[in-house]
This record gives C-alpha cells, sequence and structure tokens, in this order.
C-alpha cells in the first residue's frame, strides 16, 4: 500500500515539475490549473503521511528509521505546498521553474522514503 | 555614495526576484537537508564520525545565512551573500577532493562529499551559479 503510494506520488511529481517546466519553457507563470495540480500532488503526499503514520502505529518499523522516515514523510509534505507560495511571490516564469524543482526534489525524497521503508 | 543610492538602499535590492527566488527555493531544501541530517547523526551516532557530521552542520550552518541573505535583499547583504557562497565553494570543493584523497578520514558521507553527489550535485552548482546571480543583480542596480 505505502510503496503504491511512494510510487504515484513520485511520478505525480515528475508529471508536475515537467508540467511547469513547459509553462516557464514558454515563459508563463504559474496558472490556476497548475495549483490544482500542486494540490492534488500535496493531496497524495498527505495521505502519504497518514498512512505512514498509521502503518508505524500498528507496530511496522521502516528498515533505516522511524525518526528519519517521518521526516521524510513531513518533508515530502512540506515541499510542493512550500514552492506553490514562492511561485504565488513570484509572477514570472521563474516561478515557474521554482515548482519545477520542487517536484524534482519531491521525486528524489519518494525514492529515499521507498528505500528508507525497505522495499 | 548619492542619494539615489542611499534611496535604493532604503528599499533594499531585491536579490529573489526572478532566478533569485529558484535559488532560494534550492538553499532552502538544502537547509532543511543539511540540518536536519546533521542534528540526527550528531544526536544519535556522532562517535562514528564526527568530522563527517560536523562538516554537515557548518554547511548547514552556511547554507541557512545565506537563504537569509538573499530573503532579506540590499547591499551589504548581497556582500555577505558573496563571501559566503564564495566560502561555500571553497568548502565543496576542498572537501569533495579531500574525500576522494582520504575517505578512510569519512566513515560515512557528509552532504559534501565527492563534491555532493547524493545530493545531484547541486551543493556544487549552487553556489556558482548563486555567485553569478549576485554579481548581475549589482550590475543591474548599476545600470538603473
Amino acid at each position: 500500500m505505502l510503496d503504491a503510494l511512494t510510487l504515484a506520488t513520485g511520478v505525480a511529481a515528475l508529471l508536475l515539475a515537467a508540467w511547469c517546466g513547459w509553462a516557464a519553457y514558454r515563459d508563463q507563470p504559474t496558472k490556476d490549473w497548475h495549483f490544482i495540480g500542486m494540490a492534488v500532488v500535496s493531496v497524495l503526499a498527505l495521505v502519504q503521511l497518514v498512512i505512514g503514520i498509521v502503518q508505524l502505529a500498528r507496530g511496522e518499523k521502516p528498515e533505516q528509521g522511524t525518526t528519519i522516515f517521518v521526516a521524510y514523510l513531513l518533508g515530502a509534505f512540506a515541499c510542493i505546498p512550500a514552492a506553490g507560495f514562492m511561485s504565488l511571490a513570484e509572477r514570472t516564469r521563474w516561478g515557474s521553474v521554482t515548482v519545477a524543482a520542487g517536484g524534482v526534489v519531491l521525486a528524489v525524497l519518494e525514492v529515499r522514503l521507498y528505500d528508507i521503508w525497505g522495499g | 555614495m548619492t542619494s539615489g543610492a542611499d534611496e535604493m538602499e532604503a528599499t533594499r535590492t531585491r536579490l529573489i526576484s526572478g532566478p533569485g527566488i529558484l535559488l532560494v527555493w534550492l538553499y532552502g531544501v538544502m537547509v532543511v537537508g543539511a540540518v536536519s541530517r546533521s542534528v540526527y547523526q550528531i544526536a544519535t551516532e556522532f562517535d562514528r564520525a564526527p568530522l563527517a557530521y560536523s562538516l554537515s552542520a557548518v554547511a548547514g550552518v552556511v547554507y541557512g545565512f545565506i537563504t537569509y541573505t538573499l530573503v532579506r535583499g540590499g547591499e551589504t547583504a548581497r556582500k555577505a551573500a558573496l563571501v559566503c557562497c564564495a566560502a561555500e565553494l571553497a568548502g565543496v570543493l576542498i572537501v569533495g577532493t579531500w574525500t576522494l584523497l582520504e575517505p578512510s578520514a569519512f566513515p560515512d558521507a557528509t552532504v559534501w562529499s565527492k563534491y555532493g553527489m547524493g545530493y545531484v550535485f547541486i551543493p556544487v552548482l549552487l553556489p556558482v551559479s548563486a555567485l553569478y546571480w549576485l554579481r548581475k543583480a549589482r550590475t543591474e542596480q548599476q545600470v538603473d
């Protein structure tokens, strides 16, 4: 369950990165649709956070330690909203680039989460 | 210094407009990465690789300071950020080379090991682009 969610979030994050990268390429700021996309990815990360904590509460142990696991879950959840707010402050193509970078960072975090949980 | 320059100082050069926002974001990510990593490692297993974990902590502090100066803006902050980015670049290069020449000094990786390979080389690319951006920010200000 968690692995499937990790994969889904990672893929969604990369799609978001590509989408915002495309906007940046066309010299556009992030628009409403991009923010809906960010919301979808953030909800995925939130669901992942909740399910991760439920798994911990049920007594399952991440391979590389509970603290690191929770820290990465929190980081993954905060990643896209933080980038989103920054793109609100910067209404140029560079706001789009920032969200695209956020998507890539989230994808990297998901890969790490997969390792930490122990595949 | 003319009154125009004083005025400029009062409004503070914005360092986070345009590409600057991307730099702030990446530096922010590195702050969270380096600080949380070193806090955790120093708290739980400091004895295993004291040098590596201390260096990660130093890197985190430097990243934090650069992020703050970028957000704050202004000429003084720009200069401080320039100095820190240069120090950061030197740190990445020295530590990166050190980890390659003498891996035994580092039982565990630091943020700057192998020029930041574990962080997609962001640690080495970031100061270079930041130095470029900070120098450019001053030129634009003079043109205005």
